[in-house]
């Protein structure tokens, strides 16, 4: 019996095993000196891991009584966190190692950060759910702060610690009132005792605890940390904040409105539709006065994250798979965004003000072009790829008859189309300035800039044929 | 006769006051570390009246887990807080605010 629920979570133990081995080992040889070492091995083990789960896994598996649960969604998620945190780790080596703050602790915590992420987006449970965020949570306030010796770093930690553990209160007080009027905290048990009329108790503890989520996923009104964490951690971070948590943020948050409260989905459509309809238009707005790129690509995330629970809300199989469309879209073009920041540097200080960028396409062009591609991705211009997952939310809005909330979609992509359209003008019709960006960079952040850009390009064709995997796993999460 | 309604008013009632704690709390920040873990406990409360009332022991279990992780929590909290105080020289509520917009 044991036995077999161990099996089944073998990609986690395997990952946190390694995380505890590898740290007590460095602590006691080579400590920082193994850094770069570590942060390659690390994002070797999580691309391993993330094909082993995506090839080997099959059907639904339930481990300790219906706490863990292994389907087709949890493997989807699992394998786009895993990758997408591999890529953010490989960018960071060399930008960490040549400002001195890369430290054997960064890419061990970014390990258990991940285990925490593979435990929510399989949680059938309120238990595991819980410790599988707190996991996360814990690992994430302490890199959010890993410059000690700067008070930007130290202060974002201190806002997002303070913001994080308030959200995971209200999550918690929900789950409470949930297990209370429910009599169990096991998903599968909370859906039967809902019935198809749910009880007011229940129903506070689902708005507690989407408030929860609400602050995770950073949707508006839950989205003030957001800016603050975003500038104030280093850019590496930066890049992974706006990644693989929120990947499994939104996943365990679809698995908890459909695995627990699936049979009242008019009850928490209006709270999605809401929160979703304030992100996209503040999102949009709050970024028209930003001039530092971090602080524009936190309100771009704010957006993109409401059109993605535009997706959640219509509360459809095709709700979930268009979601699951978009965070794949929305990681990929993140990473390739934030490799540019990352290789952002003047006279080898980093930059990230977008005034750095006037007329940047005539020392770099293909860089800029690069660049260009993904802007015009991300605010949605067709036909790049960025477009096609905003036309899956928008189709699954309408067919959840949330045709104003896609209306509104539409009217926010405008409107957010003039910053990222802004970056473009620098680039190519700027001004001339004296404060212009080194030329050259790592290879390896020029790399993943232009393989980001040509997926943007090139997938197109079929979206690297992600349609049909995300519909089987939205069709194993939906009944 | 003390019964589940009053286990949850008081539960309910600390939640709000460590949210207010949170939120209209402008002198220290070792404040609001004491109001997040009013919070956890609030929500212990409920969650070991409703075991009680259920008859059912997961709840107590998940308290388990809950207070093993506010302990956690409050560790990395406090180091955190630790480390700006090092920089900033203060932990005031009112001065963190080096960034903003």
């Amino acid at each position: 019996m044991i036995q077999a629920d161990l099996t089944i979570i073998i990609p986690e133990i395997v990952i946190a095993v390694y995380a505890m081995v590898a740290l007590v080992g460095a602590v006691y040889t080579g400590k920082d000196e193994l850094a770069g070492v570590l942060t390659w091995v690390t994002a070797g083990l999580f691309v391993l891991t993330g094909f082993w789960i995506g090839t080997s896994g099959e059907g639904t598996n339930l481990a300790f009584g219906g706490m863990f649960v292994d389907d087709g969604f949890a493997r989807f998620a699992k394998v786009l966190l895993l990758l997408s945190a591999a890529a953010v780790l490989m960018m960071s080596q060399g930008y960490m190692a040549a400002r001195g703050i890369l430290r054997f602790e960064y890419p061990l915590l970014i390990a258990l950060a991940v285990v925490g992420m593979m435990m929510m987006v399989s949680a059938g449970d309120l238990m595991s759910l819980y410790m599988g965020l707190e996991l996360q949570s814990l690992a994430l306030y302490v890199v959010a702060s890993i410059r000690r010796d700067s008070v930007k770093s130290t202060e974002a930690g201190l806002k997002y610690f303070v913001l994080g553990a308030l959200s995971s209160g209200l999550l918690l007080y929900g789950a409470s009132l949930t297990y209370g009027y429910a009599g169990t905290t096991l998903f599968a048990g909370i859906i039967q005792a809902t019935g198809d009329e749910v009880s007011l108790g229940l129903l506070f503890g689902l708005v507690f605890m989407a408030c929860g989520f609400a602050f995770k996923v950073s949707a508006v009104p839950f989205h003030m940390w957001t800016p603050d964490v975003y500038e104030g951690s280093p850019t590496p971070v930066t890049a992974f904040f706006a990644t693989a948590p929120k990947v499994a943020a939104m996943a365990l948050f679809a698995r908890l409105l459909h695995d627990a409260f699936g049979s009242v989905v008019s009850d928490w459509q209006q709270i999605l539709a809401f929160l979703s309809f304030l992100s996209m238009f503040l999102g949009a707005i709050g970024a028209i006065g930003q001039k530092n790129f971090k602080r524009l690509m936190a309100y771009s995330s704010i957006a993109h994250m409401g059109y993605a629970l535009m997706g959640l809300a219509s509360g459809t199989v095709f709700g979930v798979q268009a979601m699951l469309i978009y965070m794949a879209i929305y990681v990929t073009m993140n990473v390739g965004t934030f490799a540019f920041i990352l290789s952002m540097e003047k006279d080898g200080q980093p930059v990230v003000s977008i005034d750095s960028l006037h007329l940047y396409s005539r020392r770099e062009p293909g860089r800029a072009l690069a660049m260009l591609i993904l802007l015009f991705s991300l605010a949605g211009v067709p036909p790049l790829v960025g477009f096609f997952g905003k036309l899956y939310v928008l189709r699954a809005a309408v067919e959840g008859d949330l045709v104003w909330l896609a209306v509104a979609g539409v009217i926010a992509s405008v409107i957010g189309a003039f910053y990222y359209l802004r970056i473009v003008y620098y680039m190519y019709f700027g001004e001339e300035r004296d404060d212009q960006l080194d030329k050259g960079g790592s290879p390896v952040l020029y790399g993943f800039l232009m393989v980001s850009a040509a997926a943007m390009l090139i997938g197109v064709v079929n979206l690297f044929g992600i349609e049909a995997v995300a519909e089987a796993a939205a069709a194993t999460l939906v009944n | 006769m003390i019964g589940l309604e009053h286990y949850l008013t008081v539960a309910a009632t600390l939640f709000v006051i460590g949210i207010f704690g949170l939120f209209l709390n402008r002198k220290n920040v070792i404040i609001l570390l004491m109001s997040i873990e009013l919070m956890l406990l609030a929500v212990n409360i409920n969650l070991v009246a409703f075991s009680a009332h259920l008859g059912d022991l997961v709840g107590q279990v998940f308290t388990l887990f809950v207070l093993t992780v506010a302990a956690a929590e409050a560790a990395i909290g406090l180091a955190i807080l630790v480390c700006f105080f090092r920089n900033r020289g203060t932990i005031a509520v009112e001065d963190v605010n080096v960034m903003k917009g």
